[in-house]
């Protein structure tokens, strides 16, 4: 694999730049503003969650970032290159699996190489290196419906960072999952983002796992979402789950609770899709 | 009734199964043994099971047999072929693109709700021969089910694996191949299997009225000449011929799919 370890290891590639971007979706009388005016900037190998409620345009977010979404105002930038469209620099994962059914784990992970022009060979040693590397070993020969949903993920995970993207890009990856696993791949992402340190931009709702995952947070408010706090949890590295009970992380947990307080009356909006259209 | 029954071994199920079947050709035999008349059904000239197996046999032991399944198989095949071939283009274009849409789809909805066999006089005007007249009627029946289905598999590609494919790198062709194709086969396969069907029912129809051979032009021979057994195995042929026919689509559907049925894949 030709790994870029040298860049990587320096942490000079994957910074990310939000300047005034506005977002609108719908057409017509039907169009809405889902982000207005977002500055937030992110440093390379940096792990940001990006909190809210739903709604809130977190989601639409990352979807311009992926490219999949164009902004409407403002500058989207990653290492000073304007977005424009999906890209493997800008790897994405959903949050619900979007493998190919009919391929195996081993042709999902090695689809990226594979449009890259890389030999059978190649790709597939490579492939197995990186589902070694995510926990798969011996399920390469398998279809993703065969799996676990947790395996599913860390399949998707693997698909792409084989592409060694400048930005690991995860709309709620894990919030299908069961409680126990959910767990379980948070402490597996850390792992891997230990092993290779990508710019991770992480969409929750969930207050637990953006403490427990994050270098820092992002709070951003309801539509259209705005930043209303930026936090730095302090813990320590490397985490495990045996962190969620300890003091200063409830007292943390219980401040960005304050902050999602629903005000008097009003409803959680409908959750919006990085693709734009409501789920 | 949902109310668990006492499970009977698969033997015995099968031995049922297979007396049913004799019970039906037994009834068969007394009723045109008898000459049974019902009223507004008789079995005075049909022949029962003893002759028509006798005539079976001699239809095989002959080398008429040969000449007219080859060239009934041959138009399917054409006709048929064909019909893959444009259908599953038309498919892809109408699926994929909305100009393409606009200007194939009109047409095709005003052609549709017209019957295959509806066809025939003009295609037998239309065409030099009466061959490529068979042909042609048998390429129009499968075309509108291959269509439609193909157009319906396209059309409902589940986005998020585009969108996914083309962040990995995707062009549009490798997402017209890697993804398009794969998530469409399944409804393709069912269009093909729908359309093997209706091409066999349009090729025997077509064969009665203007074929020279053919498995369809032998039963109606064997109405005008009176061998009412031949009739019976001209059906039973035309029977196997499309059982046959449609096993092959969907057995060859399942080795081209192989994620569908996993048990398979480890």
């Amino acid at each position: 694999m030709n790994i870029r370890v040298a860049d990587i290891g320096t942490q000079s590639v994957g910074r990310i730049d939000i300047a005034e971007v506005s977002i609108s979706l719908g057409e017509g009388i039907d169009a809405f503003e889902a982000v207005s005016g977002l500055d937030v900037s992110i440093s390379p190998g940096e792990l940001v969650c990006i909190l809210g409620p739903s709604g809130c345009g977190k989601s639409t977010l990352l979807g311009a970032l992926a490219g999949h979404l164009p902004i409407t105002a403002g500058r989207l930038t990653v290492d000073g290159q304007t977005v424009a469209g999906p890209s493997p620099d800008r790897g994405m994962v959903f949050q619900q699996h979007t493998l190919f059914p009919w391929k195996r784990v081993r042709d999902n992970v090695a689809f990226g190489p594979k449009m890259r022009g890389l030999a059978k060979a190649e790709r597939n040693r490579a492939a197995d290196a990186i589902l070694k590397l995510v926990g798969l070993s011996g399920f390469e020969a398998f279809y993703p419906a065969q799996l676990s949903g947790g395996m599913q993920q860390r399949v998707e995970i693997a698909r792409v960072l084989i592409n060694q993207p400048r930005v690991l890009l995860m709309d709620e990856p894990f919030s299908a999952l069961d409680a126990q696993t959910r767990g379980m791949m948070q402490e597996v992402l850390l792992d891997i983002w230990g092993k290779i340190p990508t710019t991770t931009v992480f969409v929750t709702h969930d207050i637990d796992e953006a403490l427990f995952l994050a270098d820092r947070i992002v709070v951003m408010s309801a539509r259209p979402g705005r930043v209303i706090e930026d936090i730095v949890p302090p813990f320590a590295r490397p985490r495990s789950q045996d962190l969620v009970t300890e003091p200063e992380f409830v007292r943390l947990k219980r401040h960005v609770m304050q902050l999602l307080r629903w005000p008097e009356g009003s409803e959680p909006m409908a959750r919006l899709s990085p693709l734009g259209v409501p789920t | 009734m949902a109310i668990a029954q006492p499970a009977r071994p698969a033997g015995i199920r099968w031995v049922v199964r297979g007396l049913s079947i004799l019970a039906c050709i037994a009834l068969w035999q007394v009723a045109s043994v008898t000459h049974l008349n019902l009223g507004i059904v008789t079995f005075r000239n049909v022949p029962p099971p003893v002759e028509v197996v006798e005539s079976a046999v001699a239809l095989f032991r002959s080398p008429k047999l040969v000449a007219h399944i080859t060239s009934s198989l041959w138009r399917v095949f054409a006709g048929y072929g064909a019909a893959v071939v444009i259908g599953a283009v038309l498919g892809f274009a109408i699926g994929r693109s909305r100009a393409a849409s606009d200007l194939l789809q009109p047409p095709l909805e005003l052609l549709r709700p017209i019957p295959a066999v509806a066809w025939i006089p003009l295609s037998i005007l239309m065409f030099p021969s009466s061959e490529l007249s068979m042909i042609y009627i048998t390429f129009i029946g499968a075309l509108f089910p291959i269509v439609l289905n193909t157009v319906h598999g396209v059309a409902n590609v589940d986005r998020r694996l585009v969108a996914s494919a083309r962040s990995l790198g995707a062009g549009e062709l490798a997402i017209l191949k890697e993804v398009v194709l794969p998530g469409a086969a399944p409804s393709i396969v069912t269009g093909l299997a729908i359309g093997m069907g209706t091409s066999w029912f349009c090729l025997v129809t077509a064969e009665m009225i203007s074929g020279q051979f053919g498995i369809g032009y032998y039963t109606w021979e064997a109405y005008t000449l009176q061998n009412y057994a031949d009739i019976i195995v001209g059906m039973l042929v035309i029977g196997l011929l499309g059982m046959g026919s449609s096993w092959l689509l969907t057995t060859a559907g399942r080795l081209a799919m192989p994620w569908r049925s996993p048990k398979v894949a480890r």
